[in-house]
């Protein structure tokens, strides 16, 4: 039986190991600024724990069968407690390794969330509810206009969906949109709201996530470097229709983001 | 001390039952109550792991139509996860492994007659029993049963009209919670009077088996976690059904007001992951005492290092209550407490790491041999380290990211918390089945079991982080609406074959328990030959434990292949050991 075990438990190392190394699936191509240096610290976390994994599942095996019972003619087991210079050993060992991981990634991270959006950050409001999301930009004035829950109103559509105030004046050049337009290589500011339960923003190519929380305003920012279309999902549970509750951030050049907006504008007029 | 102990003896023992109802229904023995829990979870983990099933049926076969249920539909497969969740969490993983053989075991391995307080050890039974009655007459309301998930965030678990079974049924999903959460708490003080008065003469806390550490602990968490989720659940009852606000802000559902405001939906999620980390911890700390404790009687050596392990069970149940924003990162909380609650999510992962050292050195240079318990104990050591080796991502905020409510969290927590947990359960109905039921388990039925579920666990749940690399996000009740889902539907394929095979394994274990009830090999007192308490005394164990006479301890819990002792192993009642060495 301890053949039996090492065999199958180095089997489920190396596949499981194999399917990670040969990267057969793996994070989507990443498109924003944040992207590279997220993915290298995954890269370098994976390594770390790839070995531990492989490491300790080699031995689990080889000792299983190695430390066998083999009846009468086997050694007997050593006549042991533990070893006080070992348990430090290791136990300092794995904590620098772990909060040193935890330490490397910290700028990443606070370049991320603790860092506010650059003053000339292109702002769109995103808003979630069951099961949409829109878009709104702040127009000329770079001011947006109030919203009100009571104008909310899902079957309206965009503005009226957002409950957006016409009588503010702000609110006139105020665009909503159902897909995201941004510039490449631009900050994006994203202030996040939700109108009825707690939705969670998500673009898989731009390593962003972040909750929609009702009765919150969230501000966040990414810089998307490659133009084209992307997925966005939902990505915390909001109701029967989470699974369809998908948008797509479209990502083109400063010169169409900037038309593409006065268009809209001048629809609304 | 000695006077003391043994009158809280006198105080605690009682006479045996004559009546039916008073031996099998309504018990004081903490035999039958661990037993009447036993099976209580036994119910419980089939009936989630069938949920389990339509679950996974309904992901790649959306439209099949299965005898009886039909079709599975979006909201239908929402209530199957959210009740597979709970059933699983609160009836199955905090249910056996300290309810079950805690209860049935503390008591015996410190050399007591009874728990402390046996009145309250059967309400606590009996509470959880009702509490799961509860829980399952949601699925029978109008409605049907909640589709919030088991976190139950607000305001979707708080709103009626957030969807369909947020009604009556959701209202029975947190009633049965906060029943389970007073049987919890009651179960909890028992534990932890019983291991502070009840040791017998001679049982030292340092002497104590790591089981008994374990089960002090938990209990020790239970306490502390489980009065938490209830004043939270009681919260959620009144802003759904006496107009309060805690958890709801200013919201409309489909444009409709929703009358509540000013409440906070974060303030849920604080509370509910203050017990949910810790409750982590309350699945998994049994577990790793009793496979530390297998290890060593089945590698016919001390365990490797019992202070480090002590202390390493302390500080991840002291460490366990400052983790718990970790689930939190991408909530809206602000990001200092995340990186705060970074650090010490990843200090957690050290008693974690000296675990898995220590158990790996017990079996070194040991004489293993492969009774059904330690294959089990093994492969809870190998699930451990696989589940546990993707929480340093997780716990990480800047990878948490990109991972957060994907099905790498998926497999990270069912690896770890329900599998390990699970293999922990089973290692223990291999090991104390004899004792309990005066019978062997089949070794050849229980071999293909093991087998069976450890290629099959790991088929179902290591591809979930290729998954979940990939961006799979959990909760989707259909693959078809995000292209860059698509290519992923053969994993999905995959594991549900997976899951057919390993759950089909199941019935293994299942009927080798009945059979062997009735036909298995009889039990001698120390099948294993072991030194703890439990096999001083006969199989199974008299009203009183050890028969009108007290134990008295002399020797440590896993003295094993002693240099010059007549046997391998030492019995902790057995004349005090003298060591040359020392």
């Amino acid at each position: 039986m301890g053949l039996v075990l090492l065999v199958v438990i180095w089997l489920i190392t190396f596949i499981s190991a194999y399917f990670f190394i040969a990267k057969t699936w793996w994070l989507p191509v990443g498109a924003s600024a944040a992207a590279a240096g997220i993915d290298h610290h995954f890269g370098t976390t994976y390594l770390l724990m790839g070995f531990v994994f492989v490491a300790a599942q080699v031995l689990l095996g080889l000792f299983a069968w190695q430390y066998r019972d083999r009846g009468s003619a086997g050694k007997p087991a050593l006549y042991s407690h533990g070893n006080n210079t070992l348990e430090i050993t290791w136990t300092v060992l794995t904590a620098v390794l772990f909060i040193g991981l935890n330490f490397m990634s910290s700028s990443i991270w606070a370049s991320e969330r603790f860092r506010p959006a650059v003053s000339n950050a292109v702002q769109v409001e995103v808003t979630g509810m069951q099961f949409a999301w829109y878009f709104r930009y702040p127009g000329p004035d770079g001011k947006f206009g109030a919203t009100k829950p009571e104008l909310q109103d899902p079957s309206a559509g965009s503005e009226g969906a957002i409950g957006l105030d016409t009588t503010d004046p702000a609110s006139k050049d105020d665009v909503v949109a159902g897909v995201m337009y941004v510039p490449v290589n631009r900050e994006i500011e994203v202030i996040l709201r939700a109108e009825d339960v707690i939705h969670s923003f998500f673009i898989p190519a731009m390593r962003f996530k972040q909750d929609a929380v009702p009765g919150i305003a969230i501000h966040m920012h990414f810089t998307p470097i490659t133009t084209g279309d992307y997925e966005v999902a939902c990505s915390q549970l909001c109701g029967l229709g989470h699974y369809k509750m998908h948008g797509i951030l479209r990502v083109v050049s400063q010169k169409d983001f900037d038309e593409w907006l006065a268009a809209r504008e001048a629809e609304k007029q | 001390m000695a006077t003391g102990e043994l009158a809280a003896h006198g105080a605690h023992a009682h006479a045996a039952p004559t009546s039916w109802i008073r031996k099998y229904v309504f018990s004081l023995d903490h035999k039958v109550i661990g037993i009447q829990y036993f099976f209580l979870a036994l119910t419980a983990v089939f009936v989630g792991m069938f949920l389990s099933l339509l679950m996974r049926i309904h992901l790649i076969w959306p439209g099949v139509s299965l005898p009886i249920f039909g079709e599975i539909q979006p909201a239908t497969y929402l209530s199957l996860l959210t009740m597979h969740g709970t059933i699983m969490v609160f009836f199955v993983l905090t249910t056996a492994p300290q309810g079950g053989f805690g209860n049935y075991f503390l008591p015996i391995q410190i050399g007591a007659p009874d728990m402390a307080f046996p009145v309250l050890n059967m309400l606590s039974f009996w509470v959880t029993a009702l509490a799961f009655g509860v829980m399952i007459a949601a699925f029978f309301v109008v409605g049907g049963a909640p589709l919030h998930g088991w976190t139950g965030y607000p305001p979707l678990s708080a709103l009626q009209a957030a969807g369909p079974g947020e009604g009556l049924g959701a209202d029975l999903w947190i009633t049965s919670i906060a029943l389970f959460c007073i049987g919890a708490l009651m179960s909890a003080l028992n534990f932890i009077t019983t291991t502070l008065d009840m040791r017998t003469k001679g049982m030292t806390l340092m002497r104590m088996p790591l089981t008994c550490w374990a089960w002090f602990i938990t209990a020790i968490l239970g306490l502390l976690a489980f009065g938490v989720l209830l004043s939270a659940g009681i919260l959620l009852l009144l802003d759904r059904n006496a107009g309060t606000s805690f958890y709801i802000p200013l919201v409309t559902i489909n444009g409709q007001l929703a009358g509540h405001k000013g409440g906070s939906p974060l303030l849920w999620q604080h509370l509910f992951w203050f017990f949910g980390h810790p409750e982590v911890y309350i699945a998994i700390l049994p577990a790793m005492g009793l496979c530390s404790q297998l290890l060593s009687v089945f590698s016919r050596k001390p365990i490797f290092g019992y202070k480090a392990m002590v202390y390493a069970l302390l500080s991840i149940g002291f460490l366990g209550f400052m983790v718990w924003g970790h689930h939190m990162f991408m909530s809206g909380m602000s990001p200092y407490t995340a990186f705060a609650f970074s650090v010490m999510t990843m200090a957690i992962g050290v008693p974690s790491a000296i675990k898995t050292f220590n158990w790996l050195s017990t079996i070194w240079k040991g004489r293993i041999r492969f009774a059904s318990p330690m294959l089990f104990a093994l492969g809870f050591v190998s699930l451990f380290v696989s589940g546990g080796i993707s929480g340093p991502f997780l716990a990480q905020p800047v990878l948490d990211i990109q991972l957060h409510d994907t099905y790498f969290v998926i497999g990270h927590f069912h690896l770890i918390m329900g599998v390990a947990s699970i293999f922990g359960m089973f290692a223990a109905t291999y090991y104390w089945f004899p004792k309990m039921f005066g019978r062997m388990m089949s070794e050849g039925m229980a071999r293909w079991h093991f087998l069976i579920t450890l290629i099959g666990t790991y088929a179902i749940f290591m591809p979930m982080h290729y998954l979940g690399m990939a961006g799979h996000l959990r909760r989707y009740s259909q693959l078809t609406e995000l292209n860059y889902l698509h290519p992923l539907v053969g994993v999905q394929t995959f594991m549900t074959y997976a899951a057919f095979v390993t759950i089909g394994g199941q019935f293994i274990f299942l009927f080798n328990l009945f059979w062997s009830m009735k036909f298995g090999k009889r039990a001698s007192d120390n099948p294993w030959e072991a030194t703890t308490l439990e096999w001083i005394t006969a199989t199974p164990p008299p009203h009183d434990n050890f028969g009108g006479h007290i134990p008295v301890v002399f020797n440590g819990p896993y003295e094993y292949s002693v240099p010059g002792a007549p046997r391998d192993f030492v019995m902790q009642t057995d004349p005090p050991l003298v060591l040359k060495a020392h």
